[in-house]
């Protein structure tokens, strides 16, 4: 095919947007003034991306969706086709129910995302970038830096983030998401937000922590 | 008006101006690759690298405006160094494949990497590799030497209004195109192939016919509609091999219609290139003294009402003036030029031209389009239009059959009843259109070439006068034509004397000997087998199947030729190529006929047949000048308004890729009306 679309899976003829999406239109649109209506591609595409993932199990946008997104916005389809295909959190082809994003960027790199990618290899079976295993559930894409690199590596599933990686989380988290569970986003080895490993090390007098981490004597010392 | 200095050379510029815009006032040649005089300013290709006093890293000229006392320098070695960066960086992906390119001769980024690009490559990864776009029958892509300028986009986008191609992607991964494959649904998508400043997008029936180098260039007047594009006219030998705009802001800025470019294949096909007769029913060779022949013997003895003849729509001024002569020699007033029937009036040469001039749309701020389709009768005067839409607060509305004309248009309905509405200040747009300071209205063939179309044109006439757009110092009034030789031909009176046959009496056997001058666009199977036809023309067409002797002339490219185009500017073209075979100039058919007949022209030469040409007609002395002005005589074209008839207006142009005898010979236009669907399809859209 001469064409952008890709030689993936076939495109559906149409698309239109449920109830659940229509209620939620007119406050995308309210929020842009009169005549600025195209400045909500990004969140129709977005919700259009949802419905496909709602409806079908698999979060991604076909033409016939962007089209749809052109006429309801009064834009020409090429325009929404360059928003769409700019951004790659859209997804131009279908994907399996559970997205892998793996951030193989340097910080993620240096604290063991070869480990993580190899992981999610072995237990799913994918070889390349961008497919999508046999079951239809798992699609694994590497991303660039998903700026949690504090927590790194970082594996994002879908919207959520799955922090501190290692090969042994994943494979937990795996096998939960075959079972059709989310398992509760953030960090594999209990960390507190991004602070750091084993709890917070500065500022701890405000956080009324000083006991607990005893660190008053040292200072008297 | 800010002042800055330019190399040391002072210059005033307009407010607004860019510094690259200062610099070539100041005569500087910048480079350039995504800048276009006539395009947005997109600053992408950073080629324009200059430097300005005071600001620490070179700046792109053309987005950096002008400002007073700026001092810039477009020849430093800051300003030489970062354009060989700029270039190296270019060129990194660019395949280097002048020698099968298409472009290469006439390249910006070969010529400019002369100047600013190094020997060698220091680049040893991987090139990319682009998947090449279809983009229909005309435009072809070689998308991997693409340099991401975004001029097609810009001009598709902007200029031809139909918003179809664009840049998907990001990063390394960004192309150019239409994302899903489709063809540019573009009347003007032509253009692209010269805007391209590389290789990218080239001609398609052109590809591999010719280097730039080896063209010899003739300048020339376009005939496929009525605007009279300027046009430069390529050839190699006894060939046409491309046509290309040539920049006249009055008429066609610097595009050209898909048509005008791509019909010249048509020029090389179906063609008459030695006379024939008709013996026994089947058209046999002849020679031209065989044909005078049979031609003076079949006039013998007719009186001159029996003769008669018709013009055609690609007919210079010069061989219609010799007919005109030799008819009147000959007796005869029977003498039309309307072969689509339009009601013309010829009276006042402000009831046919297009007043307002393709220029003076610039002014315009309001406007009604009666029974036309601009965008398939005029694809570059709609361009015109909708850049004047572009300006803002123009609105237009149009009466006729709803078509996407690339510009918001309100449709007020489709038959002459709503110009009712409008006369009698029924309608709210006429409000619209007498509150408007400049407003205009553009009368299309559609409406005048039916049974009531004197009465359409009364009434349009008489709502232009009533909305004031019919003033000393405005002219609102506009017939926009479709055939290139019909101002001409109503200028020199090339319609019936009193009392005389017109065309339809022509068509049903009101004359027994009818010369066809290029005359193909009427149903011709309807003349009687009792009338004697003579075919005088270039191409094997309608009118050559019927005729009794076939008399073979010059297409437009094949002859000095003056046309006056829609606006009455009388415009001239050279001879690029020579006829074919036996086929002579028009105009010399008719005087070696006059001969023959014993009645010889009064002219011997081209020069003394113009001289006459500017006795007949002012128009034809001032040559590339037209004649604007306002209108002082509110009185109008015969006709009454009450007479017009409840049916709709109709397209006066169904498929705009066929339209003549030159563009149904091209074997390109035939696969443009392939893609772009049959006239049916085109009139349901």
């Amino acid at each position: 095919m001469a064409d952008g679309t890709g030689t993936g899976a076939a495109q559906p003829a149409q698309f239109a947007f449920d109830a659940e999406s229509e209620a939620a239109i007119p406050a995308i649109l309210a929020k842009y003034p009169p005549g600025r209506q195209a400045s909500a591609v990004l969140p129709l595409l977005d919700l259009a991306q949802r419905q496909m993932g709602r409806v079908t199990g698999s979060a991604w946008i076909p033409v016939a969706a962007m089209d749809v997104v052109a006429a309801r916005l009064g834009m020409a389809p090429i325009r929404v086709y360059e928003v769409a295909t700019f951004y790659l959190m859209f997804n131009k082809q279908p994907v399996g129910k559970f997205h892998l994003q793996l951030c193989t960027t340097t910080p993620c790199w240096l604290r063991g995302s070869d480990e993580v990618v190899a992981a999610c290899r072995r237990l799913t079976g994918i070889k390349g970038w961008g497919e999508t295993s046999e079951d239809g559930l798992f699609t694994m894409t590497e991303v660039e830096c998903l700026g949690a690199c504090v927590n790194a590596p970082i594996l994002q599933v879908n919207d959520d983030f799955y922090e501190d990686m290692d090969a042994a989380a994943t494979e937990r988290l795996l096998e939960t998401l075959r079972r059709d569970e989310m398992p509760p986003p953030g960090s594999a080895i209990g960390r507190q937000g991004s602070a750091p490993v084993g709890g917070p090390t500065t500022l701890i007098e405000k956080a009324g922590l000083i006991e607990k981490a005893g660190l008053i004597e040292k200072e008297g010392e | 008006m800010p002042k800055l200095t330019v190399d040391g050379i002072e210059v005033e510029v307009p407010a607004g101006s860019s510094v690259l815009q200062a610099a070539e006032l100041a005569g500087k040649e910048i480079p350039r690759f995504c800048y276009h005089e006539r395009l947005s300013v997109a600053g992408n290709c950073r080629m324009c690298l200059v430097e300005v006093e005071k600001v620490p890293k070179p700046v792109a000229s053309c987005a950096w405006p002008a400002a007073e006392g700026m001092v810039v320098k477009t020849d430093s070695p800051m300003v030489r160094n970062g354009r060989r960066g700029v270039m190296e960086f270019l060129l990194i992906n660019h395949p280097l494949d002048c020698p099968i390119c298409d472009q290469g001769g006439e390249c910006d980024l070969q010529d400019q990497a002369m100047g600013y690009g190094w020997d060698h490559s220091r680049y040893r990864e991987p090139k990319r590799a682009v998947t090449d776009k279809e983009l229909g029958p005309l435009v072809k892509t070689v998308m991997t030497r693409c340099i991401h300028c975004t001029r097609c986009i810009r001009f598709i986008t902007e200029v031809a209004g139909v918003s179809e191609l664009g840049a998907t992607s990001r990063g390394e991964e960004m192309e150019v195109g239409t994302y899903v494959e489709k063809a540019l649904s573009s009347e003007l998508s032509g253009n692209i192939i010269d805007l391209c400043p590389v290789g990218a997008l080239t001609s398609k029936p052109y590809a591999f016919i010719a280097r730039s180098w080896e063209l010899a260039r003739t300048d020339g007047v376009d005939v496929l509609d009525a605007v009279g594009a300027n046009i430069q006219v390529d050839a190699r030998g006894p060939e046409v091999l491309r046509v290309l705009p040539r920049i006249n802001d009055e008429v066609n800025e610097e595009w050209l219609g898909d048509k005008s470019r791509f019909a010249i294949d048509g020029l090389k096909r179906r063609r008459l290139d030695r006379p024939w007769i008709r013996q026994g029913g089947r058209l046999e060779p002849a020679s031209w003294d065989e044909s005078f022949a049979a031609i003076a013997e079949r006039l013998k003895g007719l009186s001159g009402e029996k003769i008669g003849a018709i013009a055609g729509d690609l007919v210079d001024a010069e061989s219609m003036l010799a007919l005109k002569d030799l008819m009147t020699a000959l007796g005869s007033q029977n003498l039309d030029c309307r072969q689509n029937g339009a009601r013309l009036a010829q009276r006042r040469r402000e009831f046919y031209l297009f007043n307002t001039t393709i220029a003076g749309i610039d002014e315009a701020d309001a406007a009604l389009i009666i029974g036309s389709n601009p965008r398939r009768e005029a694809p570059v005067l709609n361009a015109r239009i909708r850049k004047r839409w572009l300006a803002g607060n123009f609105p237009v509305a149009a009466i006729g059959q709803p078509a996407d004309l690339t510009y918001p248009v309100e449709w007020l309905g489709e038959d002459p009843r709503t110009l009712t509405a409008l006369l009698a200040g029924e309608h709210p747009f006429a409000a619209r259109l007498k509150a408007a300071k400049n407003p205009m209205l553009i009368l299309g063939q559609g409406a005048l070439a039916r049974p009531d179309g004197q009465a359409v044109l009364a009434a349009a006439w008489k709502l232009a006068a009533e909305c004031g757009m019919l003033r000393a110092d405005w002219n609102g009034f506009n017939v926009l034509h479709t055939a290139a030789a019909r101002v001409a031909a109503l200028d020199l009176g090339f319609i019936p004397g009193t009392g005389a046959k017109g065309f339809w009496a022509m068509r049903s056997g009101g004359v027994d000997f009818l010369w066809l001058l290029g005359a193909d666009e009427f149903d011709i199977a309807r003349i009687p087998s009792s009338t004697f036809v003579v075919y005088q023309g270039h191409h094997g067409d309608r009118g050559a199947e019927r005729a009794d002797v076939i008399l073979p002339g010059a297409a437009y490219t094949e002859k000095d030729g003056t046309y006056v185009n829609t606006e009455g500017r009388a415009q001239r073209g050279w001879l690029a190529v020579y006829p074919p075979g036996d086929a002579r100039e028009d105009w010399k058919i008719i005087r070696a006929m006059s001969g023959v007949l014993g009645q010889p022209l009064p002219y011997d030469d081209l020069a003394s047949l113009r001289r006459r040409l500017a006795e007949a007609h002012p128009a034809f002395a001032r040559v590339g000048a037209v004649a604007r002005g306002g209108c002082t005589n509110l009185s109008g074209p015969a006709g009454d308004p009450a007479q017009m008839l409840p049916t709709p207006f109709t397209p006066a142009i169904e498929n705009y890729y066929e339209t003549d005898p030159i563009s149904r010979a091209s074997p390109t236009m035939a696969r443009c009306t392939a893609t772009f669907g049959a006239p049916a399809a085109l009139a349901a859209e």
